[in-house]
């Protein structure tokens, strides 16, 4: 079965690239093609420079991992779990035990070092898999989903702690279904769909090219609809609203509210969920 | 695709695995100390000396002192297959605390290593607690049992490799059951542990002696206990050193194969 085929991208060090696409359109096999645990039947792939099949060990002793499901060990406690992680990467015991400190601290979980795991809130748990990612001082930090489920603050929190790796030189790899987290986070990032590559670029740069500067909407009538097409003007229908890109908003909404006589318009930038719907299409996905 | 006896590349990182398994293990230990040794007392006093009171003896070994090596075989058995079966299918599946171990320099391999390793370790555990009892109630001689450790580690590792097969097809934790009970339950009784072999159908006892390890591992253990080798010596070691190799080598593919998609 393949999972993913046709896909090329290269990430620079010291960015942060996102990975986008719907369920199912092979991010996280991607991502675990990255850490050296799904196999890959063809295509060359390369981390640091050394190849997943022949150097995984090596390959992966550079690299922090934050899952999309909580896989932390229930058995330990919160600083057990950072301590027994750490033996896996063959750091010393007196090394492990500051490094578990700093980063509890990191994440504000200090307090919470002697607590069980099945005792911490969901934001808490995913800011202990942060802390787990980063116990040996990984190059590169891989993330799926790193904020999925979390309330604004713990978001926030996350995001600050990406910014600041970010700033100590790491690489990180993302996926997230936010699209506002990607276009705030990301450097460069790829859209993905069904296995396959769509587009790459900046944030800013996919707006750009794919959505235009402008988003202008309004309510899904006949009349508009009757209207736009008399016109000429080329539209998008999401449900009860009907989309146009313009790369100047103001002629457009005054034609609209002019010729159409329709009193709901709203003209706003495009985000990357415009161009995101736009490359993978409004079906639902399973 | 690689087959199932192809040889798996087990790394040292494996004993890392074994060590956490430890770590928890130590942290309840009062817990786990509790049931082999009482174990030890029930069999001994309700079978050994209860029913013993009318056996009498067995080949002119007294009843109690015949079925001390089983008591030691079975717990060998028990501890190593439900470790790595319930205990394994818990951590791989309910906590993905295997999941979590390969996003590290480990291997699957590694870690199916070290979950064997850990196995065969409950059985020398469980041993090492019971040899005590039944040096208490007289029915081991000494030097000679503590044999018993050694031979718990080896036989508790093909327990273990046999119970990681499982673990790597079930559908299920309900789906254990069925090895539990029509695989180790028949080899409890009919592996030569209460009786000798020899007052059962031929059949049965060559499909005793072809199929179930606890069989060579009683005989093994009889043989320490008593301080006198027995017939079987030789066929009872090459059947267990080989079962062993093979049931180390077909999980760790096995495994591989469910877990790595």
């Amino acid at each position: 079965m393949v999972a993913v085929s046709h896909i090329r991208f290269s990430v620079k060090k010291g960015e942060v690239f996102g990975l986008l696409g719907p369920n199912g359109a092979g991010k996280t096999t991607t991502m675990r093609m990255i850490e050296c645990i799904s196999p890959r039947s063809s295509g060359t792939l390369t981390v640091f420079g050394l190849d997943p099949d022949k150097n995984p060990a090596e390959i992966k002793q550079k690299i922090g991992v934050v899952p999309q499901d909580s896989n932390l060990d229930p058995d330990f406690s919160c600083g057990g779990n950072l301590l027994t992680y750490a033996r896996y990467f063959d750091i010393p015991q007196d090394e492990a035990a500051r490094r578990a400190e700093s980063l509890l601290a990191f994440v504000a979980l200090t307090e919470k070092r002697d607590v069980s795991v099945d005792k911490l809130s969901g934001g808490m748990k995913r800011r202990l898999i942060l802390a787990r990612a980063l116990i040996n001082n990984p190059d590169l930090l891989i993330l799926d989903e790193p904020t999925i489920g979390l309330d604004p603050q713990a978001r926030h929190l996350i995001w600050e702690r990406l910014r600041q790796l970010r700033s100590e030189g790491r690489t990180i790899v993302l996926t997230t279904h936010y699209l506002d987290e990607a276009a705030r986070l990301c450097d460069r990032l790829i859209i993905m769909d069904n296995g396959t590559f769509l587009a790459e670029g900046s944030p800013a740069e996919l707006v750009q090219k794919y959505a235009g500067s402008e988003m202008v909407e309004t309510d899904n009538t006949p009349e508009v609809v009757a209207c736009l097409t008399d016109a000429g003007i080329p539209y998008e229908v999401a449900g009860d609203q009907i989309q146009v890109t313009s790369g100047d908003p103001r002629a457009l909404a005054k034609t609209l509210l002019d010729r159409c006589r329709n009193s709901r318009v709203i003209t706003r930038p495009a985000t990357l969920e415009d161009v995101f719907l736009k490359l993978t299409g409004r079906a639902l996905r399973e | 695709m690689t087959s199932v006896f192809s040889i798996p590349r087990v790394s040292r990182r494996a004993v890392m695995v074994w060590r956490r398994n430890l770590d928890v293990f130590c942290k309840t230990w009062k817990v786990n100390f509790f049931p082999p040794f009482v174990e030890a007392l029930l069999y001994l006093s309700a079978i050994g000396l209860g029913i013993g009171t009318y056996v009498g003896a067995i080949d002119g070994i007294p009843y109690v002192t015949y079925i001390a090596p089983a008591i030691l075989a079975i717990s060998v058995m028990n501890s190593a297959f439900f470790e790595c079966t319930y205990g394994s299918y818990v951590r791989m599946y309910y906590q993905k605390s295997f999941d979590a171990i390969i996003a590290t320099p480990l291997s699957i391999e590694d870690v199916i290593a070290g979950e064997l390793l850990w196995g065969a370790t409950r059985s020398v555990i469980s041993v090492a607690i019971m040899l005590p009892v039944l040096v208490a109630f007289g029915v081991v001689s000494l030097p000679f049992s503590l044999l018993a450790i050694p031979l718990a580690f080896v036989a508790g590792l093909l327990f273990a490799g046999i119970a990681m097969c499982f673990t790597a097809v079930t559908p299920g934790i309900d789906t254990l059951n069925y090895p539990a009970f029509l695989f180790i339950t028949p080899m409890m009784l009919f592996s030569g542990t209460f009786f000798p072999l020899a007052v059962m159908p031929a059949a049965l006892q060559y499909v005793a002696l072809a199929f179930f390890p606890l069989t060579h591992l009683v005989s093994l253990m009889r043989m320490a206990t008593l301080a006198a080798a027995g017939p079987l010596l030789l066929l009872n070691i090459v059947w267990i050193l080989a079962a062993t190799a093979v049931f180390w080598v077909i999980p760790i593919n096995l495994m591989r194969r469910r877990l790595i998609v």
